[in-house]
């Protein structure tokens, strides 16, 4: 007589300490083996898109601040490439070098963040507080240049809101070598411990082919073993001239989407140094137009969010707001994949996969 | 000492019961203490402070959170089933407590001198493993029902290289007697029996060696029994919210928290008197060296308080530093690596005690 | 490598009843626009002829091109009548490294355009998000309901130019 068993629905609801914000995934459980994994966002959706309609164009930067507010750096700097494409204007080298050096910067602290919290989320308390003491370095560079520590509006159309603080070179340089001997302590505590590489290692395997078909992109697709980063292959700005390499994983597991993003800390490093020598001088004021009046069109631009691909989608018509602004995120994006990843895994491995994929519920909403 | 109270108070009746209150209060002071421990050396370890403002560096933190504890509403949902709710936290504590029963605090001192020690204790921790499961089950939450049941699968497999590590243990000192054994680890610390135990002679020498991987395996089965990281599972507050203690509030919660701090003094005490010598001071005390030989139980308390002490910051070092092992990785340590090396350990250690 | 002006050619000598033109007038990148109905056949040549290889969906987006006639309705709202919804498609592809734009158009009253769900994986979500905000039906999705709003939101579709809150959800005042 065989005993009957059910499915169980599992929900792990929108107020979880591991989902990395209001995320509600309903897992079909039999026993503690995951069958299915049916993902329901909309929490923190803030109609970004319709704001957007409503804005003038300077206007509109704020409000990307808070879609990825782990890197909300980034988030303007897509932002702005995109409309001055549109403008057809050239922004001055002092302001892409600083634009270069912050949005670094956020790599750096972003990963810290998504690396500190995959090992609490493992069960290694001490390595969180330790990436967190990193990234107030950090927070505190941003704030002697902008004032704010973690959404800071700094990148406008055409230039920078302000001019770097006179310390800011010297603390940066005394950042580097401070931060360099860091990696490797988090590489002993955590990256090669014994019992964290049982719990990641081959689960949550991603082959090439199916990360490029569900669009994957950033450390996701580049743990699955495709050398493939907007910075090098799709370049915008000046990142032509630096000299830096790709990090990419072998397995496409959990395990390599973690070290990719270890190893692009230590790249972003050396973009930093290699930018902070040749911040040429001039007005990084001097090129933002009085009045934003793109002409008619559409442009897509992309850059490399910490994330992954963030694109942003803009049709203007003309007037001093944007017709249609689409937001194309990254960990929305990378989220669809967790389904195939998940299937055949135990419990504990669904919270392991969703923390290397590394999502913010502002840029998964919106 | 139930001879030398009923001897004073003339009553048999009060005698057993002020014995039997004495770990009581042993616990509760501890406990204070091992949960400000826990902060601090957490917080340490991470790089900041912890608790620094109630009393000289928030000693008395534990004391305030007690108070806050009591006066909380005790909320139980409707859909549990209340007997076992509320009766599931007493026993966990019951388990815990009854292995004070028999264990020596000093020469002068033991609950219970039975025969049996060791034995009973294994037998009576296993009650804990009841209380857990009555918790999860109660609480009509999938969340605790999972906690729970990891729980108990992860302390009966775990009870397996623990009785393993006894019966070498047995087999090469004689007794399950705790008191007799700490007994025999007299006058230094190469006599404990980490170092091969007070008889001197080539099975001494022999079995240092295999007395560390016999210590070494007994120490992560109790990290195992008492749900400690890497091992806690059950508890493990990113996935399963709190696990089998997610519905429980106010005094309930209060008395797990009690229950799990007493079950770790509980282990490291039996870890050192098994190895460590128990309540004997490695090397004199100062009571017989100045003449005052009733000051002698007082030290032994002190030397087995700090035995176990020291244990239970190891315990505490451990769960900072490392990670969770997940639950089939748990049971595969257990099943696959402790118990063929405790059979291996036994069998040797059997061979070596007769020579 | 491939510019947008040599795809339409060899796409509008592939499809010659699709009604594919393209409109390179605009900053900043010329726009392929095809039948709504025929853009699952497209999409499959694009995906796997050897000389175009497009394997990566980059962005799907939905848009409201507010074209048609704009009236006011008995509560004194904006109401637009006629005119189309639009789907843009920005395919890249990876190992030849070219990229191109897409547009479909349907008009607004019944707005239905295939899915490409079946060639690129990425698609289904971004389809559902067109749906949820702006009422595009694709077809043979496998699962097409709403996704950022909630589930049973009964008062329309919020990107269209024409939307207007409702006044109460559940008892919960919307508007404030």
């Amino acid at each position: 007589m065989a005993l009957k068993t059910e499915e169980l629905v599992l929900n792990m609801g929108p107020q979880h300490p591991s989902t990395h914000g209001v995320l509600r995934l309903e897992l079909e459980l039999e026993g503690e083996v995951v069958t299915n994994v049916k993902p329901h966002l909309g929490y923190l959706h803030r109609c970004f898109e319709k704001h957007c309609e409503a804005m003038t164009y300077p206007q509109v930067i704020p409000y990307t601040d808070r879609m990825d507010y782990l890197a909300s750096m980034y988030n303007n700097f897509g932002y702005v490439v995109g409309v001055e494409k549109l403008l057809g204007i050239q922004v001055p080298e002092r302001v892409e070098y600083i634009r270069v050096i912050m949005g670094e910067l956020q790599r750096i602290a972003s990963h810290l963040v998504a690396l500190g919290t995959y090992g609490l989320d493992i069960g290694a308390f001490t390595p969180f507080l330790y990436c967190f003491i990193d990234r107030e370095k950090i927070l505190n560079l941003f704030e002697i240049t902008c004032g704010a520590r973690l959404l800071y509006n700094y990148m406008w159309v055409g230039g920078l809101s302000h001019d770097i603080h006179p310390d800011f070179v010297r603390l940066t340089k005394e950042f580097i070598p401070y931060f360099r001997p860091h990696i490797k302590e988090l590489n002993d505590l955590l990256t090669y411990n014994k019992i964290f590489i049982e719990r990641t290692v081959n689960i949550g395997v991603l082959p090439i082919d199916t990360a490029i078909n569900y669009g994957a992109s950033g450390p996701v697709l580049r743990g699955s073993g495709m050398k493939w980063d907007l910075r090098k292959n799709d370049p915008y700005s000046i990142y032509d001239r630096f000299d830096f390499d790709i990090p990419t994983g072998k397995n496409g597991d959990c395990w390599d989407r973690y070290y990719v993003r270890v190893l692009e800390m230590e790249q972003s490093l050396r973009i930093i140094e290699q930018a902070i020598d040749q911040i040429p001088d001039g007005d990084v004021q001097s090129a933002i137009p009085k009045r934003i009046k793109p002409p008619k069109g559409t442009v897509y631009s992309r850059v490399e969010n910490p994330k992954g691909e963030l694109g942003y989608f803009i049709i203007s018509d003309g007037s001093t707001s944007p017709f249609r602004v689409k937001v194309r995120a990254p960990s929305f994006v990378n989220l669809s994949v967790i389904g195939e990843m998940c299937k055949g895994h135990l419990v504990a491995d669904v919270v392991a996969i969703l923390g290397s994929i590394d999502i913010v519920l502002g840029e998964v909403d919106r | 000492m139930f001879e030398w109270l009923s001897e004073i108070t003339g009553n048999q009746i009060l005698a057993a019961f002020i014995s039997a209150i004495v770990p009581v209060a042993f616990i509760v002071p501890f406990v204070i203490f091992a949960v400000w421990l826990e902060r601090k050396v957490s917080a340490h370890m991470q790089d900041r402070l912890g608790p620094m403002r109630v009393g000289w560096h928030g000693w008395l933190q534990t004391i305030a959170d007690f108070f806050k504890l009591i006066q909380k509403e005790d909320i139980v949902a409707t859909a549990t089933d209340k007997r076992f709710f509320n009766l599931a936290p007493y026993l966990v504590f019951v388990g815990s407590y009854a292995v004070y029963a028999a264990l020596p605090f000093s020469s002068k001192y033991i609950g219970s001198n039975t025969d049996l020690g060791l034995f009973y204790i294994i037998a009576v921790s296993g009650l804990v493993v009841a209380g857990i499961l009555m918790a999860g089950w109660s609480s009509q939450n999938k969340y605790s029902l999972y906690g729970a049941l990891r729980s108990a699968a992860q302390i009966v497999s775990y009870e397996i290289p623990t009785a393993l590590v006894i019966l070498a243990m047995v087999m090469f000192t004689g007794t399950l007697n705790l008191a007799k054994l700490s007994d025999m680890q007299t006058s230094s610390f190469w006599n404990w029996y980490i170092f091969g135990g007070p008889d001197w002679g080539l099975s001494k020498f022999l079995v240092i060696p295999f007395m560390l991987v016999a210590f070494l395996l007994f120490y992560i089965s109790s990290l195992a029994e008492v749900n400690r990281t890497p091992f806690d599972m059950p508890e493990a507050e990113s996935e399963l919210v709190a696990g089998y203690h997610t519905e429980y509030s106010g005094m309930k919660f209060a008395m797990f928290f009690l229950s799990e701090y007493g079950n770790m003094f509980a282990v490291s005490a039996v870890v050192s008197v098994l190895f460590f010598g128990g309540y004997q001071s490695p090397f004199g005390y100062i009571g017989n060296l100045i003449g005052a030989s009733w000051m002698v139980p007082f030290e032994q308390v002190f030397w087995f308080a700090s035995k176990g002490i020291f244990f239970v910051f190891v315990q505490m070092w451990l769960r900072w530093t490392l990670p969770r092992v997940r639950v089939d990785q748990l049971m595969t340590i257990c099943w696959k690596y402790l118990i063929p090396y405790a059979f291996v350990n036994l069998i040797i250690i059997g061979l070596i005690s007769l020579i | 490598m491939k510019n947008p002006q040599e795809i339409f050619e060899i796409l509008s000598a592939q499809f010659p009843d699709a009604n594919i033109q393209i409109d390179a007038s605009l900053p900043v990148e010329p726009i392929i626009s095809v039948n709504p109905l025929k853009i699952n056949v497209i999409s499959k040549f694009l995906a796997e002829n050897n000389e175009m290889l497009f394997d990566s969906l980059m962005n799907l987006s939905g848009v409201d091109d507010a074209n048609g006639t704009k009236t006011k309705d008995e509560d004194g709202n904006d109401v637009i009548n006629g005119g189309t919804l639009s789907v843009y498609y920005h395919l890249h592809a990876t190992k030849l490294n070219h990229k191109i734009t897409l547009k479909v158009s349907a008009p607004r009253e019944n707005p239905e355009v295939e899915s490409v769900e079946n060639i690129w994986k990425t698609a289904n979500w971004h389809e559902r998000e067109a749906f949820d905000m702006l009422g595009i039906k694709f077809l043979n999705h496998p699962d097409l309901r709403r996704i950022l709003m909630p589930y049973d939101w009964e008062a329309g579709y919020p990107l269209r130019k024409d939307y207007k809150n409702p006044e109460f959800y559940q008892g919960m005042k919307v508007t404030y």
